[in-house]
C-alpha cells in the first residue's frame, strides 16, 4: 500500500462512498461495526452508572467510535497501543476483557491496577496496552522509547501513540515527535482531534494546523475524517505498514468531535454552542457506517438493534458481577511502590493497621508485615 | 584492584554492566563520541557502538520519557542528565511516571532505569551547575536515590542501581569526580542499596553525611580527634529508601548528632534525619541535633566556598553538640 492510498474521506455523511472503495472483506466490515457498537453501549452504561453514583468518573467516548476502532483495528496483536483518556473502547477490541474494564471503573479487587487509579485509566499488558496517567502527553515519549527498544531487540512491533488535540501543546508531544523522527522508530502518532481540550477550542490551542507539526519534525503527516471508520482504518493501516517496512514514524490527525463534556464532571454548555454539537451529530460515525453497511447488504433490517440488545445484556451481566466484588485489601496501600515492600513502609503500614484493627476496619489478610 | 578516580570507577561500572547484559543502553546529551562533558562515558561508544551508547536531542523531558518507554519494553536504560540543574524539564517524567508506574499498574509494568547526573558545588559553576536537588526526589515514593562518595562505592552502587528492578536517581558528586582516588575491584560486584557505610568509628559524636560532604566531614573528624573528640562519620549512600534502623542505631550510640549536606537547609534531607531521630530516639539525645548545610538561597558563584559547608563549620558543630 502506498501513501497515495490515504483518502481524507471514504464515506460521506449519509454513508455513501465518496472515496476509493477500500474493498474490505465483509466479515471485517461487520466486525468493525460491532466493535463500534460495543464502544457506544459501554459508554452509555458507564455514564448511567456514574449518574447513579456507582462509579466516580467517565470520560465519554460518544462520537469517537470510528476514530478509535478504525485506527486500532489497523494494528497487529504484537503492536502496542499507548492510550489517552478516550481509547478504552479500543482496548476491548484488542483483548481487554469486559470484566477487567468494568472492574477498573469500579476500582475493585478485580482491577488489575488494584484500584489505584481513578476510573477510566484502563490497562491490559497482554495486548500491550499501558494505561495513560492523567498527566497529558507523558505517554508520547514512552511510546517512542519503547519503539526504540523494539528496534534494538529486533522485535517487529509498531507503537501507536494516541493523544488528544490539547496534548499537541505538551512537552511530550514535541520531544516525542522529534526523538521519533531523529531515531527513525516505528511509531504512528494518532492525534484524536476532537476540537476541545476540556473548554479550550483548537483556535486557542494552536496557530498552525496539527498536521503541520508532524511535517515540521520531518515525518509524514496526514489528516483524515475521524468519523469515517473506513478512512481512519485505511490511513492508519497505510502508515502502520510503512512504519513497519521502512522504520519511519508518521503523524495521523483524526478529525472528530467529543459529543459530550470532557468528563462526567464537566458541563460543555458553559463554553460551546449547541449548534456546533448538532452539526456534528449529523456526522455521527455509527449512523453513517450503518448506512453504508445496509446499502452493502452487510447489515439487515433490525440487526443494529439486535446487536445493541445483545451487547447491553453482556455489559449488564458483567456490571452485576463487578458490583459484588470486594474492595482492595488494605495491604495494597504500600505494595507495588517498589519490587519489595521496604522496611519504612512496613513500619508505616503496621502502625496504621494497629489503629485500623482497633476500630474494626481491618479484614482477614490485612495483618501486619513481618519486620 | 586498580587505583581509580571516582569518575573512572563510574566509567568502569557502566562498561562492566554493559559487558554483562546486552540490554543495558546508555544515552544523553554528548555522551557518545564526546564521552560526556566530564568524560564520564569516555570510550563507551567506541567499545559498544552507537546502538548502545548514543546522543539524544537536547530535551531532558524526552530523555527521561524515552528511557521509561525503553525500560517498559525490555531494556535497562542508563539516561545521563548533563547537570542535575537541568533535570527539571524531566521532573514530570521522573515523579509522575517513572516513580509511579509500578504502583499505578499493580506491577503489570515496571521501570528498571537509572538516571545518572552530576550534582553539587565546588566547580565555580554558579547557580545552574552546582545545585543539590536530592530533597525534591526523596519526597517521591517509588524512586530510589543513591549518592556515592568513594570510587569503590561509585562502581558497586552504580552496578547495583542498573540491576535494580526499580527506577534509581544516581547523583554523582562532581566535586569528587577527580579529587578522590581509591582501590576498585576489577569486574562485576555490587554494593547493596540498603545500608549506611561507616567512614570512621567514634564514640562521642555522630555525623551523618553523603556525597561530596563525606571527605569534608572526615577532615573535620580528624581535627576533632586532635582535640580529643572521637567522631563517628556515616555515609548514608542510599537516601531513599533510607536505612532508618541504621540511622537510629548510630544516633543512639553517641546521643550527639550532626547532619551535613550542601543543599539548602529548609526541608532538606537533614530535616528528615533529625525528625526520624526525634520521633524514635529522643530519649537517647544528649544535645540538640545540629545541621550544617548550604544557605536557603540560590547557589552563589564567587562566594561558593562560603556557601558550601567546610571542615571548619562542621568542626564547629561537632564541638557545639559535644560541649552541650
Amino acid at each position: 500500500m502506498t501513501n497515495a492510498a490515504i483518502s481524507p474521506r471514504i464515506l460521506d455523511a449519509e454513508g455513501k462512498l465518496c472515496g476509493a472503495d477500500p474493498e474490505l472483506d465483509k466479515g471485517l466490515l461487520r466486525e468493525l461495526f460491532v466493535h463500534m457498537m460495543r464502544v457506544r453501549c459501554v459508554d452509555q452504561r458507564m455514564l448511567k452508572l456514574q449518574r447513579a453514583g456507582r462509579v466516580g468518573f467517565v470520560g465519554s467516548m460518544l462520537g469517537l467510535e470510528a476514530a478509535m476502532i478504525g485506527s486500532a483495528a489497523a494494528l497487529e496483536g504484537r503492536d502496542w497501543m499507548w492510550s489517552g483518556l478516550r481509547e478504552g473502547g479500543a482496548a476491548l477490541m484488542r483483548g481487554l476483557p469486559l470484566s477487567e474494564y468494568i472492574a477498573q471503573m469500579y476500582c475493585n479487587s478485580n482491577d488489575t491496577a488494584k484500584g489505584r487509579q481513578m476510573c477510566n485509566h484502563l490497562q491490559h499488558a497482554a495486548s500491550h496496552y499501558p494505561s495513560w496517567s492523567s498527566v497529558i502527553g507523558t505517554q508520547i515519549t514512552h511510546g517512542v522509547g519503547a519503539a526504540l527498544a523494539a528496534k534494538r531487540r529486533g522485535l517487529d512491533e509498531v507503537h501507536a501513540v494516541y493523544f488528544g488535540d490539547g496534548a499537541t501543546s505538551s512537552n511530550g508531544f514535541h520531544s516525542g515527535l522529534n526523538f521519533a523522527a531523529v531515531w527513525k522508530v516505528r511509531c504512528v502518532f494518532l492525534c484524536v482531534d476532537n476540537g476541545w481540550a476540556i473548554s479550550v477550542p483548537s483556535k486557542a490551542q494552536t496557530a498552525a494546523p496539527y498536521v503541520d507539526k508532524g511535517k515540521a519534525y520531518g515525518m509524514l503527516a496526514h489528516e483524515v475524517d475521524g468519523n469515517d471508520v473506513l478512512a481512519t482504518y485505511q490511513a492508519t493501516k497505510s502508515l502502520v505498514e510503512r512504519a513497519r517496512a521502512e522504520s519511519e514514524p508518521a503523524l495521523l490527525v483524526l478529525k472528530t468531535y467529543r459529543m459530550l463534556g470532557h468528563s462526567s464532571s464537566d458541563d460543555p454548555s458553559l463554553y460551546r454552542d449547541q449548534a456546533e454539537v448538532d452539526e456534528w451529530a449529523a456526522r455521527d460515525p455509527i449512523k453513517r457506517y450503518a448506512g453504508y453497511l445496509t446499502g452493502l447488504g452487510v447489515l439487515g433490517a433490525g440487526e443494529q438493534e439486535e446487536i445493541e440488545a445483545k451487547l447491553l445484556e453482556e455489559i449488564d451481566d458483567e456490571i452485576r458481577t463487578q458490583e459484588a466484588a470486594d474492595p482492595m485489601a488494605l495491604k495494597t496501600l504500600v505494595e507495588d511502590v517498589y519490587a519489595e515492600v521496604p522496611r519504612h513502609l512496613r513500619r508505616q503500614y503496621n502502625a496504621f493497621i494497629e489503629v485500623a484493627e482497633r476500630h474494626g476496619e481491618a479484614r482477614p489478610g490485612d495483618g501486619a508485615f513481618p519486620l | 584492584m586498580a587505583n581509580l578516580t571516582l569518575l573512572q570507577a563510574l566509567n568502569d561500572g557502566m562498561k562492566t554492566a554493559m559487558r554483562q547484559d546486552d540490554s543495558v543502553v546508555l544515552f544523553g546529551e554528548d555522551v557518545g563520541l564526546r564521552g560526556g562533558v566530564f568524560l564520564t562515558t569516555e570510550g563507551i561508544q567506541q567499545e559498544f557502538g552507537s546502538e548502545r551508547c548514543f546522543d539524544t536531542p537536547l530535551s531532558e523531558d524526552g530523555i527521561v520519557g524515552a528511557a521509561i518507554g525503553m525500560a517498559m519494553n525490555g531494556l535497562r536504560p542508563i539516561a545521563e542528565i548533563q547537570f542535575q540543574d537541568f533535570i527539571f524539564p524531566g521532573f514530570d517524567q521522573i515523579v509522575s511516571e517513572a516513580a509511579k508506574l509500578r504502583y499505578r499498574s499493580g506491577s503489570q509494568y515496571t521501570c528498571p532505569l537509572v538516571i545518572r547526573t552530576p550534582y553539587g558545588g565546588g566547580i565555580r559553576g554558579g547557580l545552574y551547575h552546582s545545585q543539590s536537588g536530592e530533597a525534591y526526589f526523596c519526597h517521591t515514593a517509588g524512586l530510589k536515590v543513591v549518592i556515592p562518595s568513594t570510587p569503590h562505592d561509585a562502581k558497586g552502587l552504580l552496578i547495583a542501581s542498573i540491576e535494580d528492578p526499580d527506577p534509581v536517581l544516581f547523583l554523582e558528586p562532581k566535586a569528587l569526580y577527580r579529587s578522590v582516588k581509591g582501590e576498585v575491584p576489577e569486574g562485576h560486584y555490587t554494593v547493596d542499596l540498603t545500608t549506611i557505610r561507616e567512614v570512621r568509628p567514634g564514640k562521642d559524636v555522630t555525623v551523618f553525611c553523603y556525597g561530596a560532604m563525606v571527605p569534608i566531614a572526615a577532615k573535620a573528624a580528624e581535627q576533632a580527634a586532635e582535640k580529643g573528640i572521637e567522631v563517628n562519620v556515616l555515609d548514608l549512600r542510599t537516601l531513599l529508601p533510607l536505612d532508618e534502623d541504621g540511622v537510629l542505631e548510630y544516633a543512639k550510640r553517641t546521643g550527639r548528632v550532626v547532619v551535613v549536606h550542601e543543599a539548602p537547609r529548609f526541608c532538606g534531607f537533614g530535616g528528615e534525619i533529625s525528625a526520624i531521630i526525634a520521633e524514635n530516639a529522643i530519649e537517647y539525645m544528649e544535645a540538640p541535633i545540629a545541621r550544617v548545610t548550604g544557605f536557603d538561597t540560590p547557589f552563589p558563584n564567587t562566594l561558593e566556598h562560603h556557601y558550601l559547608p567546610d571542615d571548619r563549620r562542621v568542626l564547629d558543630a561537632i564541638e557545639h553538640v559535644h560541649a552541650f
